[in-house]
């Protein structure tokens, strides 16, 4: 029977020749991933189910990136806690400052989340590696924790919804994070709740990894159990000398079954803003033009990855943020850190008045390096803008690409890039 | 028996345990800032027995468990809402918090009115305004998965016995 690439990974990893939506499984997991603020629960879980050792070492991450460096007592004993964990279990993939980098930037660089694979994390975010092709999904800590143990979890086999994109004449400066804005403004936060969000066409295809990423990272915010990309070569070029073990591609059937198929032309999308308080509120930037902000924040699991340092740099270079604004700039991963060093870009950040910082979640979740006082408005690359997401419950956060960040933080106030260029 | 919290749709999970107190996962001190960016006096105030009603999408957001763990601490026996996101609807299960999706009891139920409900049988009954809900009921082993507390001790009771 005609399967889709979430059914054939989750068929795959099942032990079965063919699964349907709806069907209860339980599957075999390639990557069990956990952070700072989600692992000492998991682990405490863990050790409530009475086991002694985590099912493969090899295939268990934990990376230290939410409130680290380390930002207050608190954190500094839930890190120590992961730490002893991690080396009394030998984990392989154990990051911490100086190695670590923003989870969902950091693993699929280190190519330990490949095409085919099955993934779960206690992060919501998990599903960024969709990208690669591979099923991958949040779950809280007592479902991380059975993962750790048993090395499976049980999933309701999803309903896939197939969003095309047509064309490549992308409108300039437009990229993967305006897609899925868009998408979402379309379908709502919950248009995809349970289901899998497949991204396919043209547009797609022409869509670099970092800005395939980015949609995929961002399928939970329209409640997707995943998101996901098909391998193509720009995949495999990515992966080229990368990937950390063999992998098996999966691709969507021609007659396999969506409960609904949804067709875009790229050229039709314009540049987003999502309004606060949730990332449903998206607009075509001339309609947030004009609106004053405090901070603006280049950065995050959805857009701190080089292409989207990039992209800022190349407005920010000889230009200067606004005096009033706080412009907060947070490479991914290291190895992104010390490309953009390489390419003059971290320079011209700070030159333009920016502030670099080592990798971390930090201001994304309101955790710490950038909370927003009472009244105060955000504009950030991040994914969430819910009430009091980046700090005071009465500051506001906007969302959008790199490029309106980057021109919006030289402005003052929200504008389309070509107004300051 | 207890009072109605009542909420809107798309409750995120930063509305209901904030990020700034994940440095922490005693229960406890989850349970005193619950909800505390949607409704500054729902953590003062509630109190055991408490039942939290909210509209469509309930949970959205983060992965974090410490949401559920944060509703069970602070008392609330049950959410009743429209739906629930997924992770949190796991999450919540998973730590024996009950929950249940009933629309009907959604639009029928305001803020302060007196609800008790009957997780066995999934009826929910306000008192204030002598109506009655059926919400579909949780299968036998949810329920015994519930009161043992959630699925670790859940496995582990089984293990013991079986």
């Amino acid at each position: 029977m005609a399967m889709t690439i979430t059914e054939k990974i989750l068929a795959n990893h099942a032990g079965l020749d063919e699964v349907v939506p709806g069907q209860l499984i339980t599957a075999k997991l390639d990557l069990v991933l956990a952070n700072d603020v989600t692992a000492p629960v998991a682990i405490q879980e863990f050790e409530k189910f009475g086991t002694d050792k985590v099912f493969d070492s090899q295939k268990v991450a934990l990376v230290l990136d939410h409130f680290a460096p380390n930002k207050d007592i608190a954190s500094a004993e839930q890190c120590k806690f992961i730490k002893e964990f991690a080396r009394k279990q030998e984990v392989k993939h154990f990051y911490q400052v100086g190695r670590m980098g923003i989870e969902h930037c950091l693993l699929p660089e280190l190519g330990i989340t490949l095409p085919g694979d099955c993934i779960i994390g206690a992060d919501s975010h998990t599903c960024t590696y969709g990208a690669l092709g591979a099923f991958a999904t949040g779950v809280g800590s007592t479902d991380l924790a059975a993962g750790l143990a048993t090395g499976e979890a049980w999933f309701r086999v999803p309903e896939s919804i197939k969003f095309i994109f047509q064309g490549n004449k992308f409108q300039p400066w437009v990229g993967g994070k305006d897609l899925i804005l868009y998408v979402i403004g379309k379908i709502g936060v919950d248009g995809a709740r349970y289901q899998a969000m497949e991204f396919t066409g043209e547009g797609i295809s022409a869509l670099s990894m970092d800005n395939r990423f980015t949609i995929c990272n961002m399928a939970i915010e329209a409640g997707a159990k995943n998101g996901i990309i098909a391998p193509d070569e720009k995949t495999y070029e990515y992966l080229e000398g990368r990937a950390f073990r063999p992998y098996t591609s999966c691709f969507s059937d021609k007659d396999a079954r969506y409960v609904e198929i949804m067709e875009f032309d790229v050229a039709n999308i314009p540049l987003q803003v999502a309004f606060p308080h949730l990332p449903e509120n998206s607009k075509n930037v001339e309609e947030a033009a004009g609106i004053k902000i405090d901070q603006v924040v280049i950065g995050s699991c959805t857009n701190g990855r080089i292409e989207d340092l990039r992209t800022a740099a190349e407005i920010l270079r000889g230009r200067q943020v606004h005096p009033e604004i706080r412009l907060l700039v947070f490479p991914g991963t290291q190895n992104i850190y010390r490309q953009a060093i390489k390419e003059g870009i971290i320079d011209a950040l700070v030159e333009a008045g920016a502030a670099v910082s080592t990798p971390t979640c930090g201001p994304c979740l309101g955790g710490h390096m950038g909370i927003l006082a009472k009244g105060e408005k955000a504009l950030a690359t991040t994914n969430r803008n819910f009430v009091g997401r980046m700090g005071h419950p009465e500051s506001e956060v906007y969302l959008c690409n790199p490029a309106v960040a980057a021109a919006s933080a030289i402005r003052g106030e929200i504008v389309h890039p070509r107004e300051v260029l | 028996m207890g009072k109605a919290w009542k909420f809107g749709h798309d409750v995120d999970t930063d509305v209901i345990i904030p990020a700034r107190y994940l440095n922490k996962s005693d229960p406890q001190h989850l349970a005193a800032h619950c909800m505390e960016d949607g409704d500054l006096n729902f953590a003062p105030n509630v109190k055991a027995g408490d039942v939290l009603v909210a509209g469509k999408n309930f949970g959205c957001g983060s992965s974090r468990e410490h949401a559920p763990i944060a509703i069970k601490a602070c008392g609330i026996e049950v959410v009743i809402a429209e739906s629930f996101a997924r992770i949190f609807y796991r999450n919540a299960l998973n730590i024996g918090m009950p929950i249940l999706e009933c629309p009907e009891a959604v639009a029928g139920i305001d803020a302060g009115d007196e609800v008790t409900v009957d997780l066995n049988s999934g009826q929910i009954n306000n008192l204030t305004k002598k109506t009655f809900f059926q919400a579909r009921p949780f299968p036998p082993f949810m329920q015994e998965l519930i009161k043992a507390g959630g699925l670790a001790p859940y496995v582990r009771g089984r293990r013991k016995n079986g």
